[in-house]
């Protein structure tokens, strides 16, 4: 295995790495995220148990399941933003891409610039242009130098479906576009960054139908190119965006399967009393 | 059962009671609207005929003369609340965004509580700091005590507010830098305190205007001076000083001198 990038050291460090490859490029054949025997605790909550499954690579992973069931738990633990809730405790092995993600040692500032996330309510940075918003994850991490930043910007804006919408007006505040677009800059916000992984918590639940599919279109287009993950309490978006779709109850994983299989045929009674809508 | 309410004694107190307490609060509400437009349009008709370009840019009179103006106290307070800035405002601010950020812990307590009691202080208590502190040792009064004195007034607004508007960005936008991997102080200077900058200024600009009228912590700090302050090493002249000392021994220059300085206030 190659020395860790998630590990600051003098000599080797992700600031002083080549360029990342261009969104395009495919990467080589990698594991995925495989998480083993995660266990989450908020104070004595006991929110996620010994949850094992592996997430597979350049593909779109659905985490369904009624609210307080741990899906936002799960992908927050999996960039380690839960460390950012007091009182939050993880126990458990995380890997991404074969490097282990919850190692005390790992700086989760680096983890997190390798995977990167989306949030239920759109969060532009409410003093920057959108410009600035896409540029902001290079330019405060010290990336900037050396890159062709406009490219990066319009590249980004791009693979996020935004770029025609936005192309006259990037000196705007990001605050000023539509709830459906501020939700693709964020997206396009993230990708600037080249992540490996972009985790999705519900990132259409403040969206109107349209906006939806518009989200949805761009989850797929970036399927081939990125590991996604998206928590959803909508279950007709898992079943049309995922590849795999894991079902959660009450803190653990009931059952995790090919997307078809866990809609038409799932192993569990408890998949199937939610999928019918008969609870949750 | 009806809507329309039974003509019963109970249900007239009721209504009764009802207009008498709206009719109270809008009273005092009136009562308040009242106090402060009697005392801004009595400034406003006695003192407005003195505002003259004299009065800012001339020296006072010898008591007992007419004319002259008090340029040297507006210049003197300019000074002083410069150096209540200087002293202040890196003090306060760094603390509020100390206690906002990291200050989640039994020291960040102990802080809050702190500056809650320094600003409970009197301000001639803080003139007396700032006089054993300053004037005391260096044997004269001098603006640079004046400012110590009011910094140290300024100190906790300055905390309390930067405290509260930086706790008033949302975790959403953090967690969006964070989400990033842009490191947490980076986040802090250029994310969180840029989201709250205007409202830390409102904080600084209203914590200016307090100061600004302050005349206790200036009586035995910067103490006041007829003419120009030769420094900050010197005495020097400030509004509020000024209005205390001159109007009242000459009593027959008239009320009109009083009134024009009130009304510049």
């Amino acid at each position: 295995m190659s020395p860790s990038t998630l590990i600051a050291r003098p000599t080797i460090s992700v600031s002083t790495s080549l360029p990342p490859p261009p969104l395009a490029a495919a990467a080589p054949a990698k594991p995925g995220i495989i998480i083993r025997d995660l266990n989450v605790w908020f104070g004595d909550n006991h929110a996620l148990k010994n949850v094992s499954l592996e997430i597979p690579d350049k593909n779109v992973t659905a985490i369904i399941g009624p609210s307080g069931c741990g899906k936002s738990t799960l992908i927050r633990a999996l960039n380690r933003m839960h460390e950012t809730t007091p009182g939050a405790r993880v126990q458990g092995r995380v890997t991404v891409h074969g490097e282990d993600i919850l190692d005390p040692e790992a700086d989760p500032v680096l983890v997190r610039r390798k995977i990167g996330m989306v949030f239920q309510k759109a969060n532009p940075f409410p003093t920057l242009s959108i410009y600035e918003n896409v540029a902001a994850g290079l330019k405060l991490n010290g990336l900037a130098k050396g890159f062709p930043m406009e490219d990066i910007v319009e590249e980004s804006l791009r693979d996020a479906a935004l770029w025609d919408e936005v192309k006259d007006k990037l000196r705007q505040p990001g605050t000023s576009l539509s709830g459906g677009q501020q939700q693709r800059l964020c997206i396009a916000r993230a990708l600037a960054v080249r992540p490996d992984v972009l985790l999705l918590d519900e990132p259409c639940s403040a969206l109107d139908p349209i906006s939806t599919a518009k989200i949805e279109e761009l989850i797929l287009s970036l399927a081939g190119t990125f590991t996604l993950v998206i928590v959803t309490h909508n279950m007709q978006q898992a079943a049309r965006v995922s590849g795999k779709t894991a079902f959660f109850l009450l803190g653990e994983l009931i059952e995790f399967d090919d997307t078809p299989k866990i809609f038409t045929n799932p192993a569990r009674k408890e998949t199937e009393d939610y999928i019918t809508g008969r609870f949750g | 059962m009806t809507l329309i309410a039974f003509d019963s004694g109970r249900y007239r107190r009721r209504k009764l009671f009802g207009r008498l307490a709206f009719a109270s609060t809008a009273l005092c509400a009136a009562g308040v609207l009242s106090a402060l437009f009697f005392i801004l349009g009595y400034l406003w008709v006695h003192g407005i005929s003195s505002i003259n370009w004299d009065f800012l840019t001339k020296l006072p009179k010898p008591v007992g003369e007419t004319g002259g103006g008090m340029a040297n106290a507006l210049v003197g307070s300019a000074e002083l609340l410069g150096l209540a800035g200087l002293f202040g405002l890196p003090t306060g601010v760094f603390a509020g965004i100390y206690l906002s950020e990291y200050g989640h812990n039994r020291f960040g307590t102990i802080v809050r509580y702190t500056t809650d009691i320094l600003n409970g202080v009197p301000s001639i208590v803080i003139g007396i700091f700032a006089y054993t502190l300053f004037v005391l040792p260096m044997r004269r009064f001098t603006a640079l005590a004046g400012g110590a004195a009011l910094g140290a007034m300024m100190i906790p607004i300055a905390v309390r507010t930067t405290e509260e508007f930086m706790n008033l960005v949302p975790t959403s936008v953090r967690e969006a830098a964070y989400a990033l991997g842009i490191p947490r102080w980076k986040t802090v200077v250029f994310i969180v305190i840029p989201t709250a900058l205007r409202g830390i200024v409102t904080g600084i600009m209203l914590d200016f205007a307090r100061v600004a009228g302050e005349t206790a912590p200036l009586l035995f700090t910067a103490f006041g001076n007829r003419y120009w302050s030769r420094g900050i090493l010197e005495p020097t002249s400030s509004l509020p000083v000024m209005i205390t000392h001159t109007p009242f021994p000459p009593m027959r220059t008239g009320t009109a001198r009083p009134g024009r300085r009130a009304w510049f206030f």
